[in-house]
């Protein structure tokens, strides 16, 4: 048993999968995700697979600062993700808020709301930024990832 | 008979942003749809109160990271006109030399989702494979990709030289060949067609009553574009809209795809009339507008409006910002009812909704 747990633990840094969300961001970064995906990054090659359904998701990928109404919105996917899962915070404003900081609408960083375990700065990050941002989260994933054993 | 509710959204795997629908269902047609805003309202208008001017225009560029560059132009052509300076005729080229640019990413970047919605996801990876070469001249001449960042008052704040802009225009004709070349991939594909000729029809009267802007209007036969005013360089370009008449998702397809082809060319032809000279005003003294102003320009989506007021200090008093999806979101509660749930997602998208510019 412990045998085939170790086996699934290697396994799912082979191919993780992937749930963007943005919370309040200005597209800049949210469309840089998007260019991961298309030829020229290409990061199907890391057997990435982006999806729409937290409850198949390892890695959250989120963009943008919180506000108070998206908050909930953020907080319920995180938790329908099943253990171990990684969170990836994408540019500036949603590592502390960034250029919106002194905005009355905006809480901050993600991490107001939810564990964050990687932090890629940039407003916005470039694609190769954003890969790297992802491939150490793998690499937390592969250690066990947050809620694992 | 009984009617069902269904959310759509906030999080959907075919919008890449926020926006929550509540659909009234019954056998599978839409009855009723209801739109719930504020995933993504950040409050920047007020963020004058704590920016001065020229802050002010970083803050512009992030309302949408899509349509930055246009955001910064319309911001700084209304601050120029409230100082009485107006940018050199260098910058005013080169600036709808990069709306332009922005302009063509911006609609492949939809070509690419909308097909995607569909279903037709090699179609998307050739979209965004092309609009990453109109990325690549946007770094090469700017220094940034996406939030190119190079308005200022008074002018831009970089000038490519001459070997630059032959590169460019001999860049922009191989994209456009191979964007002729994707054309009946887009436009006469027998699956493409069943999923959007017909579907959320707006007819003429509905958009001019609603209000409704940009390629959502132009694809319902009014022809309406902002760039008809001839801000900046547009009068010497001899602009003409792009018009389609039947109002269908079908329509607004074939408006972004010939748009797209029409904006490489006012690319070239503004690289044609560059004049040589300065391209950034020097201000004595930090901008300190006075008075009010409503500019408008046309970004990917539509109309853009600002209004700004300003009472001689370094902080304006007040920035209003009316941004196209803003506008044509009643022209898409008019669309949605008859439509079956499995066409919402292809009919929001043809509207390009951008939830961070109607939010701010």
């Amino acid at each position: 048993m412990r045998a085939l747990r170790r086996f699934i633990d290697r396994m799912r840094a082979k191919s993780p999968w992937l749930l963007h969300f943005d919370c309040g961001s200005c597209n800049g970064c949210d469309i840089e995700i998007l260019a991961c995906l298309t030829p020229l990054y290409d990061v199907e090659r890391f057997g990435i697979v982006h999806l729409g359904n937290p409850l198949h998701a390892d890695l959250l990928l989120t963009s943008g600062t919180v506000n108070p109404r998206n908050r909930k919105v953020l907080a319920n996917l995180y938790a329908q993700m099943p253990a171990p899962k990684v969170v990836v915070a994408v540019g500036a404003c949603g590592l502390s808020g960034g250029v919106f900081r002194d905005a009355y609408n905006v809480v901050g960083g993600i991490d107001r709301v939810i564990p964050v375990d990687v932090y890629v700065p940039g407003c916005p990050p470039r694609p190769e930024a954003i890969i790297d941002g992802v491939v150490l989260g793998l690499q937390k994933l592969a250690g066990g990832g947050r809620g694992g054993r | 008979m009984r009617h069902t509710v269904i959310p759509f959204g906030p999080q959907h795997p075919v919008l890449p942003e926020p926006i929550h629908l509540q659909l009234t269902i019954r056998e599978e047609r839409v009855v009723e749809a209801l739109p719930a805003l504020g995933f993504v309202h950040r409050g920047l208008e007020r963020l004058v109160e704590a920016r001065d001017v020229p802050q002010m225009i970083q803050v512009v560029e992030r309302v949408c990271g899509i349509c930055s560059m246009i955001h910064a132009h319309c911001f700084c052509m209304g601050v120029e006109a409230l100082l009485g300076i107006e940018a050199p005729p260098r910058a005013q080229v080169l600036r709808v030399l990069w709306s332009e640019l922005h302009r063509v990413q911006s609609h492949l970047l939809w070509l690419g989702l909308f097909a995607d919605c569909l279903g037709f996801e090699s179609l998307f990876m050739q979209f965004w494979r092309i609009r990453e070469r109109i990325l690549d001249l946007g770094e090469a001449t700017t220094g940034n990709r996406v939030i190119v960042s190079v308005n200022v008052i008074g002018g831009v704040r970089r000038d490519p030289d001459a070997a630059q802009l032959a590169w460019v225009a001999a860049e922009i004709d191989r994209i456009e060949e191979e964007l002729r070349r994707l054309e009946p991939a887009v436009l006469d594909d027998p699956t493409v067609r069943r999923r959007t000729v017909g579907k959320g029809v707006l007819s003429r009267d509905q958009a001019w009553e609603l209000g409704a802007v940009g390629p959502t209007a132009r694809a319902s036969g009014i022809a309406e574009d902002m760039r008809q005013t001839n801000y900046a360089a547009y009068g010497r370009l001899y602009f003409e809209p792009v018009v389609e008449t039947d109002g269908d998702s079908h329509a607004r397809l074939r408006v972004r795809f010939r748009e797209t082809l029409a904006s490489l060319d006012l690319v070239r032809r503004a690289i044609r009339i560059l004049p040589a000279g300065e391209v950034r005003l020097k201000l004595r003294e930090p901008p300190a507008p006075r008075g009010e102003i409503v500019v408008r320009v046309e970004q990917p989506r539509g109309e853009l409006l600002y209004y700004l007021k300003g009472s001689g200090e370094k902080r304006l008093d007040r920035v209003r910002i009316r941004t196209p999806t803003f506008a044509n979101l009643p022209a898409l509660l008019a669309m949605l009812p008859g439509v079956s749930l499995s066409d919402v997602p292809v009919v929001t998208l043809s509207i390009d909704p951008c939830i961070s510019c109607t939010e701010r």
